[in-house]
């Protein structure tokens, strides 16, 4: 996708540490998401009078290791500050984060995470991360602040370890947007930071300007899909208003993910005043070249790496390695595979087409997924020894996906298995041959009309006809009855 | 005052309780008794807890078994901002009038597990601001010793409760002096420890960075003991030290038993600022200290920064920890149907708030505000660290630094909260060690027409045994211990 119209984007994205067993300055248990409103709660993520917070160290060592995989400078020391507003989520009107300011300086900052587009390589940079607290979560009782009469509060969410993620504005259409948020979910995944797909774990801001008009923010999305969405649409309303000689105000807007589109949230005339100041209940905590070694040690291997890694170790070129690698899930079937099948660039692409398609398709959680490695390297065996047809094994691969079906005893079962007995399969032709005889005719004269009694056969055998056999065959016949 | 359990000391007290548990409840009687006689006149308390629920506790203390406790079956004052599980806890505002904490600040589990009971919640200027009990919300204390002046403040209900023989121990909070100043202004003992020393969870914020809780007493090794059981480490408070904390009341009797020679600094110019009659008393006994140990004038420098740069920190942090209260989880409700939260904070705050705390918490916003952050809060933070300094280098040559605890005798009510830049001045003498964390004593060393005088000795960090020791000389010399005002 182009467009004739310059567009910049940066986007800041809200990534719970959902690794976590507990929230980020207290001990109350992290995981809100079955519980009833308002249980997960101390004197702490409350905000009472005289509570004060204590950091969870691991939650440090989760952003150091994000900041470590997105190329990041980190802070040689964490300093908490306040940001103060007010609004009914925050117990304690503020919220401990970090500032880029004198007194303070983010976690990490000035990485870059690299994507390809369009085959060609890019560099999307990182300015900065926050270690900070999620605030409680509004409830509106028609699912929209614009409708709603009042609106609940849930605190259970108050003081989970949030990672805010802000990247420079690198990103020149939503398509760009999304191969980036894929490859930085990725990369969250291969960490073990964060489980995205659960509710409000994963939430983006967009900012987009469109022909250096004014800044607008996107605020509330929560997926990549619904960034693409928004961004598509804020694209197609700033354009219009530029087409038409108006200008684009500043402001920031809602996304509204059931009518889709952006909404009005309030004009942004100057920058808010947070009144920033270092969290005196917090002492800063120094980050040693040692620690963050040490937290390196234990980093897992990371998309990139393992998607060189796959081009090397199994010949596979960089679009199909890169497909795999970013569904960890896939990648990991992928190579567990690769240990008894060695034929691995067919096994990428029965992966990346059959197998991703129905997965997609089906709409099945990865973890959901019945299929083993073992499934697939029989499936595979099967069609290269020729007792299954190409046709027969693109079939079986919805029952594989979905039931984890054993394909040998499901073939012998209901005789799914190819046929290629001559003899048997020699009766099916002479008897399409007596049923078109006119077929025969053209076939006769014209070598490309075959295809009509090959489907014919085809057809006959419900697919189970080894085509290869099946044209030898009605060659033969048609030259022996000439 | 004679009455023997009203004046007794708590380590008598829980000497004699442990030979004789049911004594406890004769004690009790005592204290109640006369809390019904003085506290109309007084008005320490901003909650009593029945004598009846108080005999209960002293049965499960009994039935327990536990008589070892170091403050076993002594009564103690908690200052109104201190979180108590199940007792209301105001901070004296409207805001929390009606709020019931549903947990202990740590030094509440600690006073517990000591064997010690609360009897009540004593009355304070509204979140700790102010330096006469005055702006409380609910009513002013009186000071024990003179009913038409105050007793200091903020922890002034605590100071007056003991004096007045309502308490045995009492628990205050110090941000500025809030422990020391009605020390001073009661003739009684209080100690703001080094910042981290005594845990802060629990304690209701005014300024982080300075307060501390501390005890108040009325003789110095009741105060040893009372801070021996609320100081060490707490891992709910991320300022706490982790510091192994000694035996104060034994490192007191080794210190008496040594006879160590301190060299003291004496500023001169916190003298000269003071008045005449504070100048007079105080000097006197610190003559008298000088005999024995080494003294020295020493000059500070910068003293007209200290106040201001004490309110631009206090302030800014206030106004950020009071930001919390919207009514929304707990305080002060209003009616909500129909109203933006906007509307909602807006009342909560206006309704519930007092006049010192919104000037204090506009006043922090303000200085915090971008175009004036780097010139108020940042400049603020700048003349602290070189304040630490000054004093880091005062404490290469003397153990403890001396001078008046107040510059002021006890005022009249009204008196100094209608001049506000001389309230604040006020507290220039014990701004100092909040600002730069060092532990600080007021101990009592006289009278001036009848109104007493506090003298103030700081220390560097974790010094508190030194504060404590020539607090025990001045006592031993002055014999101003165990005192208990007439209340008449």
């Amino acid at each position: 996708m182009s467009f004739e119209i310059p567009v910049k984007i940066g986007l800041e994205i809200h990534v719970q540490i959902t690794a976590l067993k507990t929230k980020l300055f207290c001990a109350t248990k992290a995981d809100y998401r079955s519980e009833e409103p308002n249980t997960l709660l101390c004197p702490t993520c409350l905000g009472l009078p005289g509570a004060l917070p204590k950091v969870n160290k691991k939650a440090i060592e989760y952003a150091i290791m994000v900041a470590k995989a997105l190329n990041c400078r980190i802070a040689p020391k964490l300093i908490f500050c306040r940001k103060h507003y007010f609004y009914p989520d925050m117990v304690k009107n503020y919220q401990i984060s970090q500032y880029d300011g004198p007194g303070s300086t983010p976690i990490a900052s000035n990485g870059f995470v690299r994507i390809i587009v369009d085959g060609k390589p890019k560099i999307v940079r990182i300015r900065r991360i926050n270690l900070e607290e999620d605030p409680g979560r509004i409830h509106y009782p028609t699912g929209s602040l614009l409708t709603s009469k009042y609106s609940l509060v849930d605190y259970n969410r108050s003081g989970i370890a949030l990672l805010e993620i802000v990247t420079e504005p690198d990103i020149e259409s939503p398509r760009e947007a999304r191969i980036f948020l894929e490859k930085l979910i990725a990369i969250l995944e291969y960490l073990g930071v964060t489980d995205t797909r659960l509710e409000g774990a994963f939430r983006v801001d967009a900012n987009i300007s469109v022909a250096d008009q004014a800044r607008v923010e996107i605020k509330n999305i929560g997926s990549i899909k619904d960034v693409e969405r928004a961004l598509t649409y804020e694209i197609l309303r700033q354009k219009s208003i530029i087409q038409k000689g108006g200008t684009v105000s500043r402001e920031t807007r809602h996304w509204d993910s059931s009518s889709k589109v952006t909404v009005p949230l309030r004009i942004k005339e100057f920058e808010e005043d947070y009144r920033y100041f270092p969290d005196p209940d917090l002492p800063p905590i120094t980050i040693s070249k040692e620690w963050i070694e040490e937290i390196e040690k234990r980093m897992p291997e990371l998309p990139d790496a393992r998607i060189e890694r796959f081009v090397k170790q199994y010949g596979l070129d960089e679009y199909r390695a890169q497909v795999l690698v970013l569904n960890k899930w896939l990648a990991d079937l992928f190579e567990e595979a690769a240990k008894e099948y060695n034929n691995y660039k067919s096994l990428a692409d029965w992966l990346i087409t059959d197998f991703l398609r129905w997965v997609k398709e089906f709409n099945v959680d990865p973890s959901r997924v019945k299929a083993t490695p073992k499934h697939i390297v029989k499936l595979l065996k099967l069609l290269d020894e020729g007792l299954i047809s190409v046709r027969m094994a693109k079939e079986l691969m919805p029952k594989i996906v979905l039931e984890g079906v054993d394909v040998e005893s499901f073939v012998k079962q209901h005789g799914f298995s190819k046929l290629s007995d001559e003899s048997e399969l020699r009766r099916v032709v002479e008897e399409v041959f007596r049923e078109y005889p006119r077929a025969v005719e053209d076939a006769r004269r014209n070598p490309k009309a075959i295809n009509f009694l090959v489907g014919a056969v085809m057809k006959k055998t419900k697919g189970r006809a080894d085509p290869q056999l099946t044209i030898r065959i009605i060659r033969e016949l048609l030259q022996s009855q000439q | 005052m004679s009455h023997k359990y009203i004046s007794t000391p708590a380590y008598q007290l829980v000497e004699e309780f442990r030979s004789d548990p049911q004594k406890i409840h004769d004690y009790v009687d005592a204290i109640y008794d006369r809390i019904e006689r003085v506290e109309p006149k007084v008005r320490a308390y901003i909650t009593i807890r029945s004598r009846d629920e108080v005999h209960k506790d002293v049965d499960m203390l009994i039935k327990s078994g536990n008589y070892e406790g170091p403050l076993f079956g002594i009564l103690v004052a908690v200052k109104d901002n201190i979180s108590t599980r199940g007792i209301r806890t105001t901070c004296a505002s409207k805001m929390l009038e009606n709020y019931v904490p549903p947990y202990d600040a740590t030094v509440i589990r600690r006073l517990k597990s000591a064997g010690a009971i609360v009897l009540g919640k004593t009355n304070m200027d509204e979140f700790a601001m102010g330096s006469t009990t005055e702006t409380s919300a609910f009513y002013p204390t009186r000071n024990p010793w003179d009913l038409s002046r105050v007793p200091g403040g903020s922890s002034g209900g605590s100071a007056a409760a003991l004096v007045a023989g309502e308490a045995t121990l009492a628990l205050g909070s110090d941000t500025g002096g809030s422990i020391r100043n009605p020390a001073a202004f009661t003739a009684t003992f209080g100690l703001k420890p080094t910042y981290g020393l005594v845990s802060r969870y629990g304690l209701i914020a005014y300024a982080s960075s300075m307060d501390q809780i501390g005890p108040l007493a009325r003789n110095t090794r009741d105060l040893a003991l009372l801070l021996s059981v609320i100081a060490g480490y707490d891992e709910h408070d991320a300022t706490s030290l982790p510091v192994v904390v000694p035996n104060f009341v034994k490192l007191l009797d080794e210190y008496v038993h040594r006879e160590q020679r301190l060299r003291i600094a004496i500023v001169k110019e916190l003298f000269e600022r003071s008045d005449i009659s504070v100048q007079s008393v105080a000097g006197k006994a610190l003559d008298r200290l000088c005999s024995i140990h080494e003294c020295d004038e020493i000059e500070l420098r910068y003293t007209k920064h200290i106040v201001a740069a004490y309110y631009i920190i206090a302030m800014a942090e206030a106004s950020s920890n009071l930001a919390r209260y919207d009514g929304i989880r707990y305080g002060l409700k209003v009616e909500v149907e129909n109203r933006s939260w906007i509307d909602v904070y807006t009342e909560v705050r206006t309704r519930g708030f007092g006049y010192e705390v919104k000037k204090r918490i506009a006043l922090g916003a303000f200085v915090l505000s971008a175009g004036y952050r780097d010139m108020y809060y940042i400049k603020a933070l700048r003349f602290r660290r070189m304040l630490k300094e000054m004093f880091n280098e005062i404490f290469k040559r003397f153990d403890l630094v001396a001078s008046p605890t107040m510059p002021i005798l006890p005022p009249k009510l009204g008196e100094l909260v209608a001049d506000p830049i001389k309230m604040y001045l006020a507290d220039i003498n014990t701004v100092i060690a909040n600002l730069i964390g060092i532990p600080a004593i007021s101990v009592p060393v006289g009278f001036y027409n009848g109104l007493p005088v506090g003298l103030q000795f700081m220390a560097p960090p974790l010094a508190e045994d030194k504060l404590l020791y020539v607090s025990q000389q001045l006592e031993d010399m002055l014999k101003l211990r165990d005192l208990i005002a007439e209340v008449s």
